[in-house]
């Protein structure tokens, strides 16, 4: 146990190491003279240096990774160049929105999904199973932001029970803004509750086909009770998989559903970065999403083990 | 018999309804090559958000270009950028996983710790930083979805080509002399042609949805080069005025997406008979 846990966790660290330096080289080292692509050509050659004096150019790349990284541990993240406060002020506001937003979406997805697929598997063939079929597919077709935009065109444009963007912030109360979330996460969600009601009906219907569920029921288990305490038990493996990749692609997705919506979290917050190429905030906010994608994913090959220690023994 | 008759039922129909969809997407991308309703990129200011009509199938966007014109060019984008990316990870990603497999030992743990590490950049987050440095375009949505495709092409034939490795045509190949290289063109990967054939299927599904993405944000196609992505970026402006503007670029994704989704299942259980018993 232990040697497989050394293994991922080493795997784990080299990987955030990795991505570390892919985000240094490629936005600090590939563009020649960042202070430049800041700029613009237009710029003065004295306001290019004092930049360039600010950013800490004028230091080996070396140091400057090994100062960054140094940064990152404490989080301590250097000046935004267009907001002139530190990046981790900035980061810290904009998870506000971004953290409560993946959390009522992955709520709702895993809801629907567990739900619907555990219907669909103990309906199999019947109109409920091909009805959830279908709206699987849809759900995988049917862009998230194009479900957003859809969303807003029924209840903020038609109905006018939501407005069709911006967050009122904490401070106003919980209430408007939990509302302000709802579409943004509903959109999330269907894309993802899609497929992973998928993956449980079909997981479901597997470990129905086992001998051991034949026993339960042969012992005078009722079909519900088999089902929720043997089945679903059983087939939250395939589950758990999809639901930890899926968790980096709620991820991403914010950044795409929080523009929709004009919420002024962390994707909203590097998308606009990128326009005012202030590539200290993107440098910072990237770095960011691949750790939380690569500890995502380190944290569910643990989750694994968790439920299935037959897992450990193959890996090992 | 039941299962079998339901099985194939569902089969026929994922692939033909599949098949039919994505078709009719290629053949709107080729058709428009050389010939489209009205010129998808003129500007006529007086005919701005005009609703449907004989004229204009789709109406016309806020530029009073003609929305029908601009979905079927859009067809042409979706598809090129999603052949060139998946192209490109399913080379990359098939050489490197048939290479894992073939080697084993350290090459596959080299091969498998770089698939791990690549999955920390989903499609989005190099399109963010290529475009941080580069400017936005269509080139970076290849390159971002592209390099996104490596690491699941290299995990499935890696996945794929081991469990053939230890089939007995393989021991026989290795007996009468013949070197891995060979063995991988010759038996390993003839073998897995039809899962991978599949995952590019489907890779080719979620290739159009990130293209759309980016372009939504503004990171992909640029203008007057028209995509699906960009179309709704645009619509969104003008929700409330003209709604209907920001249904039909939706729907060809959607199409597209599903077309193709349905083809890949079609064909898995068309050639992986095995695999469809536990759909």
């Amino acid at each position: 146990m232990s040697v497989f846990l050394l293994k991922r966790f080493l795997t784990f660290v080299a990987t955030l190491f990795g991505a570390s330096v892919v985000v240094f080289l490629v936005l600090e080292i590939l563009p020649g003279d960042p202070a430049q692509l800041m700029l613009g050509i237009d710029a003065q050659p004295d306001t290019l240096e004092a930049l360039r004096k600010k950013l800490g150019l004028d230091r080996p790349a070396l140091e400057r990774y090994v100062g960054w990284i140094g940064g990152l541990m404490v989080g301590e993240l250097g000046l935004s160049y267009t907001y002139s406060v530190p990046v981790s002020d900035l980061i810290l506001e904009r998870l506000q929105v971004t953290v409560p937003l993946a959390l009522m979406a992955i709520t709702i997805s895993t809801t629907l999904a567990l739900v619907l697929g555990v219907y669909a598997a103990s309906r199999h063939n019947t109109v409920g199973d091909w009805g959830v079929m279908v709206f699987g597919q849809l759900g995988i077709a049917v862009p998230s932001f194009w479900f957003a935009i859809l969303l807003v065109l029924l209840f903020a444009v038609t109905l006018g029970w939501f407005n069709a963007g911006g967050f009122p912030g904490w401070a106003g109360g919980t209430w408007p803004a939990i509302k302000a979330l709802i579409l943004p996460a509903l959109s999330l969600a269907l894309v993802q509750g899609a497929i992973l009601a998928r993956v449980t009906r079909s997981a479901v219907l597997e470990v129905l086909r086992e001998d051991f569920v034949r026993t339960a029921r042969a012992k005078g288990l009722s079909r519900r009770q088999t089902l929720w305490r043997h089945v679903v038990r059983n087939a939250l493996i395939p589950v758990v998989t999809i639901l930890g990749l899926q968790l980096s692609a709620l991820l991403t997705g914010t950044i795409i559903i929080e523009n929709v919506f004009f919420l002024p979290g962390l994707g909203r917050l590097v998308f606009q970065s990128i326009s005012q190429r202030d590539l200290v905030v993107v440098k910072d906010v990237v770095v960011l999403f691949a750790a939380l994608v690569v500890s995502i994913n380190f944290v569910v090959d643990l989750l694994y083990v968790a439920i299935d220690p037959r897992l450990k023994a193959h890996d090992a | 018999m039941t299962t079998r008759r339901q099985l194939s039922f569902a089969t026929s129909g994922s692939f033909a309804i599949g098949g039919t969809l994505a078709l009719l997407v290629i053949v709107t991308a080729l058709v428009s090559l050389f010939w489209t309703p009205q010129s998808p990129t003129e500007i006529t200011v007086t005919q701005r958000l005009k609703p449907p009509s004989a004229e204009h199938w789709f109406g016309t966007d806020h530029f009073g270009r003609d929305v029908f014109s601009m979905i079927m060019v859009g067809a042409q984008n979706s598809i090129a950028v999603g052949v060139v990316a998946v192209g490109i990870g399913a080379t990359l990603g098939i050489a490197l996983g048939a290479f894992a497999s073939a080697r084993r030992g350290w090459s596959e743990e080299i091969v498998m710790r770089f698939t791990d590490f690549s999955f920390a950049f989903p499609a989005i987050l190099s399109a963010i930083m290529i475009t941080a440095i580069l400017g936005p375009g269509a080139i970076n949505s290849i390159i971002a979805i592209g390099i996104y495709n490596i690491p699941v092409f290299a995990r499935v034939t890696r996945g794929s080509a081991n469990a053939i490795w230890a089939r007995d045509f393989v021991l026989a190949a290795r007996a009468a002399g013949k070197g891995r290289f060979r063995i991988t063109v010759e038996h390993v990967l003839p073998n897995i042609a039809s899962v991978l054939i599949v995952q590019a299927t489907i890779q080719f599904a979620l290739a159009i949805l990130a293209e759309a993405g980016l372009s939504y944000l503004g990171l992909g196609t640029q203008p007057p080069q028209p995509s699906w992505g960009r179309m709704l970026n645009e619509a969104q402006t003008f929700m409330f005025m003209a709604p209907r503007l920001a249904i039909f670029p939706g729907l060809a994704i959607a199409v597209a997406v599903l077309g193709l989704n349905l083809l890949g299942d079609g064909l898995r259980d068309v050639l992986d008979p095995k695999l469809a018993r536990s759909r």
